[in-house]
């Protein structure tokens, strides 16, 4: 081996890049874009070649019609407005009264060993059940109003909340424990100042179950007991054969959804701000 | 930290013993300490030996079976302020930043305006571990090493008798656990402190500590108190003076003994 003294005779740089396959770099913005048109162009294709009776499967174009003419109704301030008013407060009310239920009941299951040992199991065998069974029940205790249908809401996303605050409660390790004792904190400041905030990331990771939750609870609860929201709205579009509106108001359905996921992850961003990856894939 | 043992006994032990009722476990079997102020000791084993069980009884987080566990003089039984801990891990709490971490036990113990008052102090602290300018940022801004000095002023700012040091360097890289090391030596000697330190290095053990104590499992006890007649302040470049290698080999040769079985 001979050492090169002279520097013209630098060796040639090895400068390489990294393979990358075509279809790993393409941006986001364009991929998502592509996937949208592919999915129009399919339905467009089953739709023309008449496989599907139209009133099963209407076409996009048949369908991007009635969205316009849903958002126009809605924007006018229409009776669409109105029945969509009704089932946000549905969903409003029914997530505040799951919330406050649920973390209460975390906070019992998940600090006290009473609450684990006499409530928990309780918990546990209503969750397995399936809980839109329950409406029936609901409408007869709480008529056709509004009421029955936040009650629904309410129970179904009770309990991923109580799930996640439970699980938060527990994610404190064994020495943030022990330094919150040698501090010689109390059982309240234990849990405000250490347990409570640690546990953030499980809160919220239940809250974000229980916004779809409450959705589907709603809008099951509408199905069911006549009322006057958006739920009733596609309950007659359906039984009218009229599928593109029904299509139409899923979409704005999930419009409302999306807003109330959107709500929670914000406020996780603003609350647990030292975990970037709080949102999750959603991030 | 001139640690004759003429000075004061600040912590002392006799007798301990703690059984566990399940398993008729013996964890740890007449341990007889005593910790004088200003001096640094060590308490070295191998996992499982009963070395944690011990610091917690020490720390007054779960009662001894037998014997009896003094600080200053009166009893421990259960966490006492004046006991300072520090943990492999820093338990810096991310949603404080840096400042408001460290007065934490004056706030759970005074209240906010109490922790308040203690700003000044918190931040020469700071100063005094090196890490001056930094009382505003986050934890997660922090290095492993940033915060385990963080955690030392937060050990430190209640200004506590003892200091139980649970590995608290252990889960730093070679090179920052020796400069660590290094720091811890030079903070308990400028404040006198009197510090208990629990490894499974001995070289650490060696270097930082007045008395090593070598630990065995089933039960554990001490089978051997090995005092380390090293100058202070001790450097690196003594670990390879050839008394620095007789200390280790002798720890050693102890621990391979009775501690592997």
């Amino acid at each position: 081996m001979t050492i090169a003294t002279d520097p013209q005779a630098r060796r040639p740089d090895t400068v390489w890049t990294e393979h990358v396959t075509f279809i790993d770099r393409i941006p986001r913005s364009i991929a998502m874009a592509g996937i949208m048109i592919a999915f129009l162009a399919v339905w467009q294709l089953v739709h023309i070649s008449g496989l599907v009776s139209p009133i099963i499967l209407p076409g996009p174009w048949e369908t991007g019609e009635d969205i316009v003419f849903v958002a126009k109704n809605l924007a006018s301030g229409g009776y669409m407005l109105g029945a969509l008013w009704i089932t946000v407060k549905e969903v409003i009310y029914g997530f505040a009264i799951a919330l406050a239920i649920g973390f209460t009941l975390g906070v019992l299951v998940g600090e006290f060993t009473f609450g684990e040992r006499a409530v928990l199991p309780y918990l546990v065998a209503i969750d397995t059940m399936p809980k839109v069974a329950f409406a029936p029940i609901f409408l007869a205790w709480l008529g056709f109003g509004i009421s029955s249908k936040v009650a629904l809401a309410a129970f179904i996303a009770t309990f991923p909340i109580v799930v996640g605050t439970a699980a938060g409660l527990h994610a404190a390790d064994e020495n943030a424990r022990a330094l919150f004792r040698t501090m010689g904190a109390s059982r309240w400041q234990t849990l405000f100042k250490m347990k409570l905030p640690l546990g953030m990331p499980q809160m919220f990771t239940g809250l974000k179950i229980a916004a779809v939750g409450v959705m589907a609870g709603a809008i099951t609860g509408e199905f069911l007991g006549g009322g006057k929201g958006f739920g009733e709205l596609i309950r007659v579009a359906a039984s009218q054969l009229n599928t593109p509106r029904v299509f139409s108001l899923i979409i704005f359905l999930s419009l409302l959804g999306l807003a109330l996921f959107w709500t929670v992850v914000w406020l996780e961003r603003r609350l647990v701000f030292w975990q970037r990856s709080g949102a999750g894939k959603f991030g | 930290m001139t640690a004759g043992s003429q000075s004061r006994p600040v912590y002392e032990l006799s007798g301990v013993a703690k059984s566990y009722a399940r398993g008729n476990l013996r964890a740890l079997d007449r341990v007889d300490l005593t910790l004088r102020e200003g001096s640094f000791s060590s308490v070295i084993g191998p996992s499982g030996c009963g070395k944690s069980t011990l610091l917690k009884v020490m720390a007054g987080l779960i009662p001894p079976s037998e014997g009896g566990v003094y600080l200053e003089g009166t009893p421990v039984t259960g966490t006492r302020e004046d006991i300072g801990m520090m943990f492999q891990q820093a338990t810096l709490f991310p949603w404080r930043t840096v400042l408001e971490n460290i007065v934490l036990p004056i706030e759970i113990r005074d209240g906010k305006a109490a922790a308040r008052a203690k700003h000044r102090d918190a931040l020469a602290l700071l100063e005094l571990v090196g890490l001056k300018g930094f009382e505003g940022r986050w934890p997660h801004e922090l290095s492993g090493g940033m915060a385990q000095r963080a955690a030392i002023c937060r050990m430190l700012v209640t200004e506590p008798a003892v200091l139980l040091l649970d590995e608290p360097f252990s889960a730093l890289d070679e090179l920052s656990r020796d400069f660590m090391n290094m720091e811890l030596q030079r903070i308990c000697m400028e404040r006198n402190a009197t510090a208990f330190l629990i490894t499974h290095s001995i070289p650490e053990a060696v270097i930082l500590s007045d008395t090593v104590y070598v630990m065995s499992p089933r039960p554990g006890t001490f089978v051997e108190t090995v005092e380390i007649d090293l100058p202070r302040p001790r450097t690196l470049d003594m670990m390879t003076d050839a008394k620095f290698g007789d200390y280790v080999r002798r720890i050693r040769a102890r621990l391979d003994k009775g501690a592997f079985l």
